[in-house]
């Protein structure tokens, strides 16, 4: 299909170049020798034309090449905030497509209406106070309104996330995402420390932090619908960015400074799959910070449940204690007792002190 | 200096016994044309330079595009130019990929549109429009130039180290470019890529320090500041952009290469990397975002500026009219001036900078829109009545108008912190950028070139083939950049190697959009060679010039067409009026130049315009002080 505007162009090029070397022919023929004055007036008109016609075909390959890429724009929007800056994209693009338009036909059609007339003079007008207030005040305006508009739809998305939203961590890495999420027991994420980092706790989670005994590290982001979610984003070695096109979910994750955003889903994994007709759609995660490599493939599954659907898949998933019981000997004593309720399990662990020391806490 | 003082006293000497051979003081070849110090041969060698890394800096394009527009394609074919940057199945190595898009930003960014522009013009304009001998600084200015080549040497031999040559993207983020362990790229190519920056920086000062100078103290008798062409102001106030951004840059490098070689932890902290975790607690890497963007902000201006000041006069004097609204044009100049300083964390709305901030950046990033409508409203009101003459350098400085537009529009919506949050660092931004600051400076280039080549070599550039190369380049450039605004509209991140992981089959439904892209990209490169040969050719073998080929009125078309070592054969002109005196009303020529006093065109003066005559005795007076100056 693109190849229609690749046509149009081929053939604006053959145009352009057959008509400006004929009029170089013709140029050789007329003139002979020395006279400027027809080289001139011929190869200008051609030039003149030129700019107009460039014109016509810029204006319908802008048109149609919009409409034929329109569909493969990312579907609308699947966050709450998203759905806002989507319509304040096209609002915004609206309004700078018609001054965009304006003014580049302006340009050119003066370009091809002015073109040099040795019986005419150009018109000395060297300013207009009024004409140049008319033109600033106005961008000025314009400027003001979406500003304005864009200012407290940044605001509302960098506000402090609502008290009851799902904490979820994302830890970049080269080349991939660590997910952590805080549990369902305290829905706090315990501390990190870049210096416990080993092969198996590959996040450096600190297991002197009690909020860390129930966090459970995932391969895949899954997403409550209809929930506030509040990502706290991090990287390991270099930038990377957490980037949710679908969601319209941006941030850096930057090594040494933890950063957030919080968005809430509206659509459910199943919905958009419905509404776009693709029964293997998935939401993405990608990264948009070049970061080495792997850049291109930093790529994770995201999928957002209903409410109960994504409860029950919290409640499946297992404590990092729980799966690396190991790492209860990183747990200070006077917190073994609580951390050991997340061990599965096991003849030795379960004597009765332990799920004594459990009940009384 | 002494060099400098010793060559002006033999100019004015000259003036003084009348003695037009002026090539008795003839300098050796390697005086005269390598180590010169004469400001013209200077602007020469910078253009030439910029030209070839124009070319350098193109085709790095022409491989990764390539590889996006044909992710299929075997690239085996150039191996015996990429050696094993060609991986055993034919595919471009995905390192070296981001080596490809580091190296063209940077490239084009530095090597070409700031030396490569400004660099040619500020050197070869400056003293030819206001009047002066040469440089404030000879010497000074022949350093800027050779500790530019010396930073192109580097930066050059950098590409062929067999780790390659940097890859963290122009902007060269740390931690990316401070770990050799991150990426192959971030070992001794970053390292060449930061001296080379640093010789580029010293460069840069040298130049606009003499920039600056010259045109606060050089300007001829009677060459007020209102009279100076819309030119020397551009130039002016890049200059002192770059005077006050670049350092900024020096200091962000500095602390870079201590990051990086001596341990210190000014970007770096909490860092497990390869199984190791690194000692560096408490730095910042959004400290270095900040400092680089204080110069890289600026540095989009210091690149446009110089192509707006120079499309400003080639518009007038091609429109055969005034350029309109003559001080708006300074007034937004120096409104863009002010206001590049303080925009810069725009880029970084979603670095985790504080969203406030965002906030404050936000509303002056969108107060620098104004200045800019401003400017392109006044370009379109200049052709509005005009007598258009389309010579080369008119076609590429309407395009330049039409593509600053089109590009800029699109700053509108990445202003906006809250639209830049999906579209940062897509194929949006790159769209908007290449149009804005790429392409647009890019024409001015052209334009300049094509303007002012009779100047440089006394010969004309052939016209025909500067049409041609004017509509592949400006059909060429909109089919590559216009499309990437989809491709950014439909989420597509920048330096990708590839788009399969954006799953859902988003990949395959650009994957015409993006062949017709590289195909475009191709033609557009290609066309390039019409002017390589037409420039080259007519330096030569070109028509001669007449003197002022294009009925101009700045005092540069009143310097012999050839002109010698400080530029006018006797006395330096003075200057009466504004250079925008096209079709005045009652003067039977379209043009005045600006050394026409208003005494002799009692017919066309304004009613205002008849009291300069007074005036003029005073500045004949000048005379004399200014020919003591050249004496100091």
């Amino acid at each position: 299909m693109n190849f229609l505007i690749g046509l149009l162009s081929i053939i604006f090029f053959a145009l352009s170049i057959a008509v400006i070397s004929k009029s170089m022919k013709l140029n050789k023929k007329l003139s002979g020798e020395d006279s400027d004055e027809v080289a001139l007036d011929s190869a200008n008109n051609v030039n003149a034309t030129g700019m107009l016609l460039f014109w016509l075909f810029g204006t319908i390959a802008g048109v149609w090449s919009f409409l034929h890429s329109k569909p493969d724009f990312l579907p609308v929007a699947a966050s709450e905030h998203g759905l806002k800056t989507d319509s304040m994209f096209w609002t915004s693009m609206a309004v700078v497509t018609f001054a965009f338009f304006i003014s580049n036909t302006l340009l050119f059609y003066f370009a091809f209406r002015y073109r040099h007339d040795k019986n005419r003079k150009a018109t000395f007008y060297p300013v207009n106070h009024k004409l140049e207030l008319i033109w600033t005040v106005i961008p000025a305006i314009v400027m003001a309104i979406l500003v304005f508009t864009g200012w407290r739809t940044w605001r509302d998305i960098t506000s402090q996330a609502p008290s009851n939203a799902a904490v979820i961590e994302l830890t970049g890495h080269q080349f991939g995402w660590y997910v952590r999420y805080a549990g369902v027991d305290d829905s706090q994420l315990g501390h990190i420390n870049y210096k416990l980092i080993d092969e198996t706790n590959n996040l450096g989670i600190d297991f002197t932090d009690k909020n860390s005994f129930d966090d459970f590290t995932a391969t895949e982001l899954h997403l409550p619908k209809g929930q506030p979610v509040l990502l706290k984003i991090r990287a390991q070695d270099v930038l990377h960015s957490v980037y949710l096109p679908f969601h319209r979910v941006k941030m850096d994750a930057v090594p040494g400074m933890p950063t957030k955003f919080w968005f809430t889903p509206n659509i459910s994994t199943d919905e958009m799959r419905a509404k776009l007709g693709k029964p293997d759609f998935n939401f993405k995660l990608n990264c948009t910070e070049v970061c080495g490599r792997g850049h291109f493939g930093m790529s994770i599954t995201v999928f957002v449940d209903e409410p109960e659907d994504y409860k029950k898949w919290v409640a499946e998933q297992k404590p990092f204690l729980a799966t690396n019981p190991s790492y209860l000997d990183k747990v200070p004593a006077n917190l073994k007792a609580k951390a050991s309720k997340y061990i599965p399990a096991e003849p030795i662990a379960t004597d009765s002190t332990g799920t004594e020391a459990v009940s009384v806490k | 200096m002494s060099t400098a003082l010793s060559t002006a006293e033999e100019i004015h000497a000259h003036d003084h016994d009348h003695d037009h051979e002026h090539e008795h003081h003839e300098l050796g070849f390697i005086r005269k044309y390598i180590f010169s110090e004469d400001h013209k041969t200077i602007a020469k060698q910078y253009l030439i330079s910029g030209i070839l890394w124009a070319f350098i800096g193109g085709s790095l394009s022409i491989i990764f595009r390539l590889q996006l527009g044909f992710p299929e394609m075997t690239l085996e074919w150039l191996k015996p130019i990429l050696g094993t940057w060609i991986d055993e199945s034919g595919k471009l190595d995905k390192e070296f990929y981001l080596a490809l898009v580091t190296m063209h930003g940077t490239i084009m960014v530095f090597f070409v549109l700031t030396a490569g522009l400004s660099g040619t013009f500020s050197n070869f304009l400056i003293p030819l429009q206001i009047g002066a001998r040469d440089m404030a600084s000879g010497f000074i200015n022949m350093l800027s130039y050779w500790f530019f080549f010396l930073s192109s040497v580097i930066m050059f031999s950098s590409l062929f180290l067999e780790t390659g040559p940097a890859s963290g993207g122009w902007v060269i983020y740390p931690p990316l470019s401070a770990l050799p362990q991150a990426m192959p790229g971030s070992g001794l190519g970053m390292t060449m890529w930061l001296i080379s920056m640093t010789f580029f920086i010293v460069s840069s000062l040298m130049g606009g320090i003499n920039y600056i100078c010259t045109v606060i103290n050089l300007r001829t008798r009677g060459m007020t500041f209102t009279r100076m062409p819309l030119t020397i102001w551009s130039f002016f106030f890049t200059a002192v952009l770059g005077l006050l951004s670049f350092p900024v840059l020096l200091s962000a490098a500095l602390l870079l290469i201590f990051d990086r070689s001596f341990g210190t932890s000014f970007y770096l902290s909490e860092i497990y990397i390869q199984g190791q975790a690194l000692p560096n607690v408490g730095g910042s890497p959004i400290l270095y975002q900040h400092l680089f963007w204080f110069l890289g902000h600026p540095e989009v201006y210091i690149v446009l500026l110089p192509a707006l000041g120079m499309t400003s006069e080639i518009i007038a004097t091609n429109s055969r009219k005034p350029i309109f609204g003559y001080r708006a044009m300074i007034g937004s100049m120096m409104g863009i001036t002010v206001l590049a300083f303080i925009v810069w964390a725009h880029h970084m709305f979603v670095t985790g900078m504080n969203p406030f901030l965002g906030s404050v950046f936000m509303f002056l990033t969108l107060i620098i829109a104004v200045p800019s409508a401003v400017k392109a409203f006044n370009y379109i009101t200049t052709l509005w009545k005009g007598n258009l003459v389309f010579t080369p350098a008119m076609l590429f400085s309407i395009g330049l108008v039409s593509l600053f537009i089109s590009g800029g529009v699109t700053g509108i919506i990445l202003g906006n912190s809250a639209l830049d949050i999906n579209l940062h660092d897509t194929y949006f931004v790159v769209a908007h950028f290449h149009l804005v600051m790429g392409a647009a400076s890019f024409f001015g280039l052209m334009a300049g070139v094509y303007h002012w080549f009779p100047k440089m070599f006394g010969r004309m550039m052939n016209k025909t083939l500067g049409y041609v190369h004017f509509w592949f380049t400006f059909v060429g450039v909109y089919m590559v950049f216009f499309p990437m605004h989809y491709i950014g509209i439909a989420g597509f991140p920048r330096r990708y190697y590839t788009f399969t992981a954006l799953g859902n089959d988003g990949m395959a439904a650009f994957t015409n959009m993006n062949s017709f892209i590289s195909i475009a990209a191709i033609i557009t490169f290609t066309a390039q060679a019409f002017f390589a040969f037409n420039f080259f050719y007519s330096i030569f073998k070109g028509k001669k010039a007449p003197q002022n080929p294009w009925n101009s009125n700045t005092l540069e078309w009143t310097t012999p067409v050839n002109p010698g070592h400080g530029n006018w054969e006797g006395e330096i002109p003075a200057v009466y009026r504004w250079p925008y005196d096209y079709s005045k009303p009652g003067s039977a020529l379209d043009f005045i130049p600006q050394n026409v006093p208003h005494s002799a065109t009692p017919e066309s003066n304004l009613p205002e315009e008849n009291e300069e005559i007074a005036k003029e005795k005073e500045i004949e007076g000048l005379l004399g002080a200014q020919n003591e100056s050249y004496n100091r």
